[in-house]
């Protein structure tokens, strides 16, 4: 029934195991993995201005009611609302991330790449890079849209502020994607978890609202919430103030999510079967 | 590293039991099997019977409980990142991202498998060609009908050239004529390139009109493993049926015959007998030379379900249309 030649099917073999000799280590298989995630992104670039949408909300909504309280000064109010801002834009782009994974899990995407001769490390990794790409282009979005409201745009700051945010956001996605990988094909687990999480992370962060009239045990609540220190340091780095004690404690802070979400997604994707 | 034997799989003691809130299901039981090197084989039994669970374990996605299997040249357990250079697999579910635009998707499936961009390129051109995926080369996976997303698939699971390729439930979910185009490929790929290709299917028309071999499984265990007409002609054998004009000429037929009165008159008089196109003129001449008149005669050929039938006592038909709990979902309530 197989017309091929033993000669001509030795050498289809040889051919094969030429193509599948090729080197295949973790920095390949992440750059493979995060190009495959960017994709639509490139190819739907609409999308990544979407989702803007909540923030751009809370600053033209919630904003004036700011500037109403502080007593009219809307440059110095956009100079401590825009970095919350920022980094509410990277807490809930990347805390929902998780659930494109878990989309993917349900059909057959995701299993598909387990099957294929991947580093299951680089699957984590290479997602939870591709965070970045959203997390920078919105966040300069955000800041050019508040620079005619009067936004002082300090540019050595706000890059400093959204390299900063990015290794947040790589650690946070990667903590979604754990959470994803955990559910399985429970959907309304992972939306349970996000939901009852992510607002009171935001509030506690003093992001929107100063907690320095709020009860003592919001203090509290605020003092061991990693956000609450990269709110702080976003405040410093996009005002160009590079040495204010809060920088470091941001970056501690993003440098800790980035470890501990890549340690446990690294071993959640590990498992994954 | 080539395969010394011409063994594509094999597979000894191959067992999975999960474990879930303090129950112990038996998934697979000591599965043996061995599908040589080119051969098309199906592997057929209701939902639950341990299929899929069987092909997880043998494309390194589930640890096997007990047993060993070297698939492909390479052993399951200890080079897993073997296996799954050389094999490709084609999951139960679609495997195109929603999001993901066709070529995209088998443009990184090329960089996944270590192929270089021109590679890539033309050997995703060369499958977009092959399975009528053109028209939709640049939209969203998720805007393909069924039939177009099982192509997309089965492009993905060939990318690389694998020489052996795994299907689960290739056609389930599909309509008629979107079947019958999935079949032509799977055909037309293997008289093209020689793919050893091993299937899964709850279809009994599946399993008869594609695979060379067929192994039916049920329970967690193989209960039967031959060709389909091997197996229909053992296990089943061909049905005769006989009417006569009265129920004494029945009775008197079926004595000498061997065969069974039936029918709501007793009339109607059937014998199971191998090769049953040639038997039926030999009784009806048979009968003649006795003076029994033969009114009506009928033959049908067994299927794949009167197999089944004779194996376990059920019905796949019914079984298909009552799928009891998959391993997939025992496997994610032990998770």
């Amino acid at each position: 029934m197989n017309t091929i030649s033993p000669a001509a099917a030795d050498a289809v073999a040889a051919d094969r195991h030429a193509a599948s000799a090729r080197p295949t280590g973790f920095v390949h298989d992440t750059a493979t993995v995060f190009v495959r995630e960017s994709r639509p992104l490139v190819r739907d670039p609409f999308s990544v201005i979407f989702s803007l949408v909540q923030p751009l909300v809370f600053l033209g909504l919630f904003g004036p009611l700011l500037v109403g309280a502080a007593g009219g000064d809307v440059a110095a109010t956009l100079q401590w609302f825009v970095p919350g801002i920022l980094v509410m834009v990277a807490l809930f782009g990347t805390a929902s991330t998780g659930a494109n994974l878990l989309f993917e899990m349900q059909t057959g995407s995701h299993e598909r790449t387990l099957v294929a001769p991947l580093s299951r490390s680089a699957l984590l990794v290479g997602r939870a890079l591709k965070e970045v790409v959203p997390l920078v282009i919105q966040g300069t979005i955000v800041v050019l849209v508040a620079v005619p409201f009067g936004f002082r745009l300090d540019v050595p700051g706000l890059v400093a502020g959204l390299a900063v945010l990015a290794v947040f956001g790589v650690g946070f996605g990667a903590l979604s994607y754990t959470l994803a990988l955990g559910c399985r094909n429970r959907d309304w687990m992972f939306w349970m978890v996000h939901q009852t999480l992510l607002f009171p992370l935001m509030i506690l962060s003093g992001m929107l609202l100063p907690l320095e009239d709020g009860p003592a045990w919001m203090k509290v609540a605020a003092a061991v919430n990693p956000l609450s220190y990269l709110v702080g340091a976003e405040r410093a780095l996009l005002a160009g103030d590079f040495g204010a004690p809060a920088v470091l404690g941001g970056i501690v802070a993003a440098a800790a999510t980035c470890a501990i979400g890549v340690f446990v997604g690294v071993r959640a994707m590990r498992r994954a079967r | 590293m080539t395969n010394q034997t011409n063994q594509m799989i094999t597979a000894h003691g191959l067992t999975k039991t999960f474990r879930s809130k303090g129950q112990t299901v038996e998934a697979v039981r000591s599965v043996d099997l061995s599908v040589a090197t080119g051969e098309l084989v199906a592997f057929l039994g209701p939902n639950g019977a341990g299929k899929s669970t069987t092909l997880r374990m043998l494309t390194t996605l589930l640890p096997p409980t007990a047993g060993e299997a070297i698939v492909a040249g390479c052993d399951i357990r200890t080079d897993p990142a073997g296996v799954r250079r050389r094999i490709g697999y084609v999951g139960q579910g679609n495997s195109g991202g929603h999001t993901q635009r066709v070529r995209d998707e088998l443009h990184a499936q090329g960089a996944f498998y270590g192929m270089g961009r021109r590679e890539t390129r033309a050997r995703s051109a060369e499958l977009i060609e092959s399975l009528e995926l053109a028209q939709v080369a640049n939209r969203q996976v998720q805007s393909l009908s069924g039939g177009q997303k099982r192509r997309l698939d089965i492009a993905l699971g060939l990318i690389h050239r694998p020489e052996l390729l795994f299907l689960d439930e290739p056609s389930t979910g599909l309509d008629p004529h979107s079947r019958a185009n999935l079949w032509e490929h799977i055909v037309e790929l293997r008289r093209a390139t020689g793919t050893t290709i091993f299937l899964t299917t709850h279809y009994l028309d599946e399993a008869d009109q594609l695979a060379e071999r067929v192994m039916v499984m049920d329970n967690g265990a193989v209960i039967a493993d031959d060709t389909a007409d091997a197996l229909k002609g053992s296990l089943a054998g061909d049905r005769v049926t006989l009417t006569f004009d009265s129920p004494s000429d029945a009775a008197t037929a079926a004595a000498r015959i061997g065969g069974e009165v039936d029918g709501a008159d007793a009339r109607v008089v059937t014998v199971t007998a191998p090769g049953g196109d040639r038997a039926l003129p030999r009784y009806i001449r048979s009968l003649s030379d006795a003076g029994l008149e033969v009114a009506a005669a009928t033959h049908r050929q067994p299927t794949l379900d009167d197999v089944f039938l004779a194996l376990t006592g059920r019905s796949l038909r019914e079984e298909a249309a009552a799928p009891a709990a998959s391993a997939e979902e025992l496997e994610t309530a032990a998770a």
